[in-house]
């Protein structure tokens, strides 16, 4: 079965179609943000150099965050009107767990970092048990000081990788139990989407497109400061 | 002649919708999801909230536009879809949807301008309605005088140079606490008030401008309920209401009119959300009248932001060979008669 995967939950695009265990196509770019314009044309141009079409296609697996709202939303949107389209099922990815992935089969933890501004990353923990993938914390959204800290205290050897690792690398280049990832595997990649939702294809871990919205993790602004607004009103009011 | 068959998507702003159309006039289905009561809290529209809404609802917006057309994917000959203006979290839902059904559908895909969009409400409102003319087109967003020359032929004679038309009544309506949005609470006040009982500027800028403006008339407002406020002397809102929408409305009407008389028509089409309102309505029929000019507007459903009107100017669009390709993006400020 073929599986088109879709990743534009950072400042990378990134597409790829696996049949069954075989990779067929993968393209990754990783130059300013302008998904909207980028990502059709590099699925189209994906399709047509593999010599497949859009109904060849039997399952979706794209990642729904956490990460860029904007980013997420259109490649969830496109995700979505695809699988309407071909009426077929999608397999949601979240952005940590694919990037974790890219480290397949390394030892000790795992810890994908990505931008969630104003200083603070969306992070989880993730090591290989018996070839599977498993998280060992909670997706949640950190200070970076405070996660290298606790990396620092808690962990013998850590590999890091996502963009932020960028972002941080003065931070993170003097730790003696940090690793980062290597250009190859430090970026998200279509192909660990892919391979993902395959697993969970397996398992009947799909959904019907309907059902399929980003994972943010933070509401909005808007919403914060409504909700702020409503405490301090309760309060006063006491 | 075969039929032509679009299907459209309109996400710009605070409404998800859908519509399919046959011929470009006639419409199949046209749905709307409004979430007006989502952003009442806030007092106008958020942008982030207005695109996670988007997102949760346009493909259920977009079966449903299919199923109350009854006919499926494989029966479209066109897909049209609103890239601007708007807001472009919020148009960035309707396009990449758009973009990835004309792909895996090999259907040809036509970006269409927003505002485009609203004049084209008039022409499946009225079929028989043929350019040129001139068209008002009047909404929270946009305040524009367009001199329509053909199906996506337009010149833009004038446009707000501050507050769009309903914007402004959306501030006012904020200053007098009577919630959001403003147009058709004040709409409905004005009728129980005095027009004339306070007199309002009318801004009309240099003698042969068709430009607008309406932040003077926001501020004499606030001027007004602040200074009664000053004296402990009562407001009465319905008056308020009344005089302010008039000081709007004789400006809009009087400009159109003028433009009419200036580049020789004798017929004014309103479109956008403050078409919907009434003294605009009543004003404008009354003026037209005096001068031998008709005025066309669009039903309530079709002067809000929907999708059948995106597919109508879509249709024109396609039937004249222009079409998008699949790097099309969202341009928030989105000029009319830009390609
Ligand atoms: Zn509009």
């Amino acid at each position: 079965m073929k599986i088109l995967g879709i990743d534009t939950s950072s400042e990378v695009a990134t597409v790829a179609i696996m049949d069954d265990d075989k990779l067929i196509g993968e393209y990754t770019i990783n130059h300013k943000k302008t998904h909207s314009q980028k990502l059709m044309p590099m699925i189209d141009e994906m399709f047509k150099s593999c010599e497949i079409t859009p109904n060849d296609i039997d399952l979706i697996g794209v990642c729904i965050g956490p990460g860029s709202f904007t980013g997420l939303r259109i490649g969830v949107a496109t995700a979505k009107a695809i699988a309407h389209a071909r009426n077929i099922h999608i397999a949601v990815v979240n952005s940590l767990e694919s990037l974790a992935f890219n480290m397949n089969l390394s030892k000790g933890i795992i810890c994908p970092i990505i931008d969630a501004q104003r200083n603070q990353v969306y992070t989880c923990k993730y090591s290989w048990e018996n070839n599977t993938l498993v998280s060992i914390d909670n997706i949640s959204v950190k200070n970076i000081d405070e996660l290298i800290d606790e990396i620092k205290e808690r962990y013998e050897e850590v590999v890091l990788l996502g963009e932020a690792v960028d972002l941080h690398k003065d931070k993170l280049n003097d730790l003696d139990n940090i690793y980062i990832a290597p250009n190859s595997h430090k970026l998200a990649r279509a192909s660990s989407v892919c391979e993902l939702a395959f697993e969970k294809y397996k398992k009947g871990d799909v959904k019907n497109h309907y059902d399929v919205v980003p994972y943010y993790i933070r509401k909005s602004q808007a919403e914060v400061q409504y909700e702020e607004k409503l405490k301090r009103m309760g309060e006063n009011g006491k | 002649m075969k039929n032509i068959i679009t299907l459209a998507i309109e996400s710009s702003c605070d409404e998800t919708s859908a519509a399919v159309l046959k011929n470009g006039r006639e419409v199949l289905s046209n749905i709307v999801a409004t979430q007006i009561d989502l952003h009442k809290k806030f007092g106008g529209v958020v942008p982030e909230v207005a695109s996670r809404k988007h997102i949760e609802n346009i493909d259920a917006v977009i079966q449903s536009a299919l199923d109350e057309a009854n006919i499926t994917f494989n029966d479209i000959d066109v897909i049209g879809v609103t890239y601007g203006p708007g807001l472009v979290g919020a148009l960035l839902v309707g396009l990449s949807n758009a973009k990835a059904l004309s792909f895996a559908l090999n259907k040809p895909l036509v970006g269409v301008n927003h505002i485009e969009g609203h004049i084209c409400a008039n022409f499946i409102e009225d079929k028989t309605l043929e350019p040129p003319f001139i068209c008002l087109i009047v909404s929270g967003g946009h305040t524009h005088l367009v001199e329509v020359k053909d199906y996506g032929k337009y010149e833009i004679l004038g446009r707000t140079r501050d507050d769009a038309a309903g914007e402004a009544f959306d501030k006012i309506a904020r200053a007098l606490k009577l919630g959001y949005p403003g147009g058709p609470i004040i709409d409905k006040l004005a009728k129980a008030g005095n027009k004339k009982a306070i007199d309002f500027p009318r801004v009309y800028l240099e003698e042969d401008s068709f430009d607008f403006s309406f932040s003077g008339l926001k501020s004499a407002v606030l001027n007004y309920l602040n200074g009664k406020k000053m004296k402990n002397e009562e407001i009465v809102v319905e008056d308020v209401a009344a005089s302010f929408q008039e000081a709007v409305v004789e400006v809009l009407v009087n400009k159109s009119i003028k433009a009419a008389k200036v580049k020789g028509y004798d017929k004014i089409v309103l479109a956008g959300g403050v078409a919907a309102n009434s003294g605009l309505r009543e004003k404008l029929i009354d003026k037209c009248s005096e001068n031998n000019i008709s005025v066309k507007y669009p039903s309530l459903k079709l002067c809000t932001d929907n999708a059948a009107m995106i597919g109508c100017a879509a249709y024109y669009d396609y039937i004249n060979g222009r079409i998008s390709d699949l790097s099309l993006n969202a341009v928030p400020n989105l000029k009319l008669g830009q390609k």
